[in-house]
């Protein structure tokens, strides 16, 4: 039997894959749960950067926007965004963690509009925000997303931010620093890289409980299968404690 | 290359990035020492007009002039340009005064994790806003362009997306490196409001804690409000000028109202007022309830004062100032 949920597992997930002396580019919700669950087992020096300026704060307690004080509480600099998004361009960030309401099977994301027609969207969500910047400019995108059809899609009605574009060679033709792109993607069910030609998603991490074809069936494009598919180690129980009594108490997200 | 034949951007250039015209203005602009003090109704009064292009200070719901977009909403001010940088409560208010009919968005209609706001969401699906999408560094790089003087900064954000299409950016071939770029036109807002932690008579403005893209909005925009939580002396100014954020040359008022910010958060002063964004939220579900809601609490509000007599007051204040300075949280506590 389960002990942790999905929110839990996401986390988990996306903590191990941050490593120690390494900076993030982190929004609010899910991802700064991921980054200070990393700061509190894996990679204690890693640091975190808001873009609204936040840098390497000791955050007393989650956010709830991404620009309250809670984000350069006893940081090392409250600075800019424009100080924050140079950096990225730089080359001195090396992780972006991002969701959206439509990814596709080259990791693109979009967070503007669900429809047809851009002008008379049936749904007009909030648009970039900094999700744009952060994935063009960070070293590696890795996104968190739950594993649904109406999610994963075959194509997404507006791009909003970058992933491989066209798979292939298409991003680095593109104009977008050289060597950056979508690394990851966390579902509930899996994980999944992109093949390095063909830039395209693929399973490389099942989690308990679920078969590729789970995984699959809750897909609307065709997965790849990487040559070897390992089984996703659940939530330890040191992760799980300081996920659930020091980064959550209250349940904000992982309650979800 | 790329540049030449991918696909150009379609979306509407709403100011005009010329940096002569922009000379021009502020050639024009005082550089007087006066008392720029006044109240914020007479301020918005005479600085914001129908049809200017407006722009807010602050992020999130942190540090958002909010008494200024309520007296915006209750002037009844129409057809405006806006820039929505990371905009969320500052954006349902002036949605729901429909005060805007055009927009640069990077973010608009959500609070965050709070949810989606319907009276945003709507007016903005109803057809009647003009729209050009962009991203968070994209419209900061624009101010940047301004506040520089030039007319546009290249950046390497954008490229490939329909964030690039549906904007007015543009690309180019760098002559130095044959690298693709993407331009950034220069914003210069018609008026802007920011909300700072102390100001002097004449406009030199001090803020704590992050100052997100205001120091560049600021030297970018044409007319200028400052709302403050307090009043300094231009002695305190001067004893440490390095803490100058805008200096008084960019200003034209000066209006000091506390808790300008509520029921949005100011560092070091008070925390959001959480219950309250709720109840926004959720009293939009019903439009008749809405329409009262927002008769007593902003066109029956004479001012930002009343407004926080009625939102609790001063204990409320204090519950805010009290979870702000993390005072709830006993560990830290201890510590301080």
């Amino acid at each position: 039997m389960q002990n942790y949920n999905i929110m839990e597992l996401m986390i988990c997930v996306a903590a191990r894959e941050l490593g120690n002396g390494r900076t993030a580019g982190i929004g609010t919700g899910a991802p700064c749960a991921a980054a200070l669950l990393a700061q509190k087992t894996i990679a204690p020096n890693l640091v975190i950067m808001f873009e609204s300026g936040g840098v390497d704060p000791i955050l007393p307690e989650l956010p709830v926007s991404v620009g309250d004080s809670r984000t350069f509480h006893r940081a090392i600099m409250a600075g800019t965004m424009f100080e924050i998004m140079q950096t990225c361009s730089r080359g001195m960030v090396d992780y972006a963690i991002l969701g959206g309401a439509q990814i596709d099977m080259y990791g693109n994301i979009n967070s503007t509009m669900l429809g047809k027609d851009y002008f008379k969207p049936a749904v007009r969500l909030p648009g970039s925000g900094g999700a744009n910047d952060f994935a063009s400019l960070c070293w590696r995108t890795i996104i968190m997303s739950v594993q649904e059809r109406k999610r994963l899609v075959s194509k997404l009605d507006f791009i909003t931010a970058p992933g491989w574009l066209e798979g292939g060679e298409s991003r680095a033709q593109s104009g977008l620093p050289l060597d950056t792109g979508p690394y990851r993607v966390i579902t509930n069910m899996a994980v999944m890289d992109f093949e390095p030609e063909s830039k395209w998603m693929r399973v490389i991490s099942i989690n308990p409980g679920y078969t590729f074809d789970d995984i699959q069936t809750n897909c609307e494009f065709e997965l790849l299968k990487a040559p070897r598919i390992f089984t996703t180690k659940p939530p330890t129980a040191l992760e799980l404690r300081v996920l659930r009594d020091e980064i959550d108490p209250n349940r904000i997200i992982i309650g979800r | 290359m790329i540049a030449d034949k991918a696909v150009q951007s379609m979306g509407p250039l709403f100011t005009n990035p010329d940096p002569d015209e922009a000379r021009k203005y502020f050639h024009s602009k005082s550089r007087t020492k006066t008392d720029k003090l006044m109240n914020l109704k007479d301020a918005v009064e005479r600085f914001v007009c129908d049809g200017d292009y407006l722009a807010i200070g602050g992020f999130g719901t942190n540090r958002t002039p909010i008494a200024a977009c309520q007296e915006i909403v209750r002037q009844g001010k129409k057809n405006m340009g806006f820039a929505g940088h990371t905009s969320t409560h500052d954006f349902q208010i002036l949605a729901a005064g429909e005060v805007f009919n055009r927009v640069d968005i990077a973010y608009i209609i959500g609070l965050e994790a709070r949810g989606m706001s319907p009276c945003a969401k709507s007016y903005m699906e109803s057809g009647r806003v003009k729209i050009c999408e962009w991203s968070n560094f994209s419209l900061a790089a624009r101010l940047k362009a301004a506040a520089m003087g030039i007319p546009f900064l290249p950046t390497r954000n954008m490229m490939g997306t329909d964030t690039f299409r549906y904007s007015a950016g543009k690309t180019m071939i760098c002559p130095f490196t044959d690298k693709t770029l993407a331009l950034q036109p220069a914003l210069y807002p018609d008026v802007s409001v920011i909300h700072v932690h102390e100001a002097d008579i004449t406009g030199n403005c001090r803020i704590r804690g992050i100052v997100i893209s205001d120091d560049d909005l600021a030297r970018a925009s044409k007319k200028l409000i400052i709302t403050t939580e307090r009043l300094i002396h231009n002695d305190e100014i001067r004893n440490d000028p390095a803490r100058t954020v805008i200096p008084y040359y960019l200003v034209d008022a000066v209006c000091e109202v506390p808790y300008g910010a509520y029921p949005t958060g100011m560092p070091y002063e008070y925390y959001s007022d959480e219950k309250h964004l709720k109840q926004w939220l959720t009293v939009q579900k019903n439009p008749t309830a809405f329409k009262s809601f927002l008769k007593s609490n902003i066109y029956d509000c004479p001012d930002h004062a009343a407004y926080i007599e009625l939102s609790g007051g001063i204990d409320r204040i204090q519950e805010l100032r009290a979870k702000e300075l993390l005072l709830h949280k006993e560990e830290i506590h201890a510590e301080l």
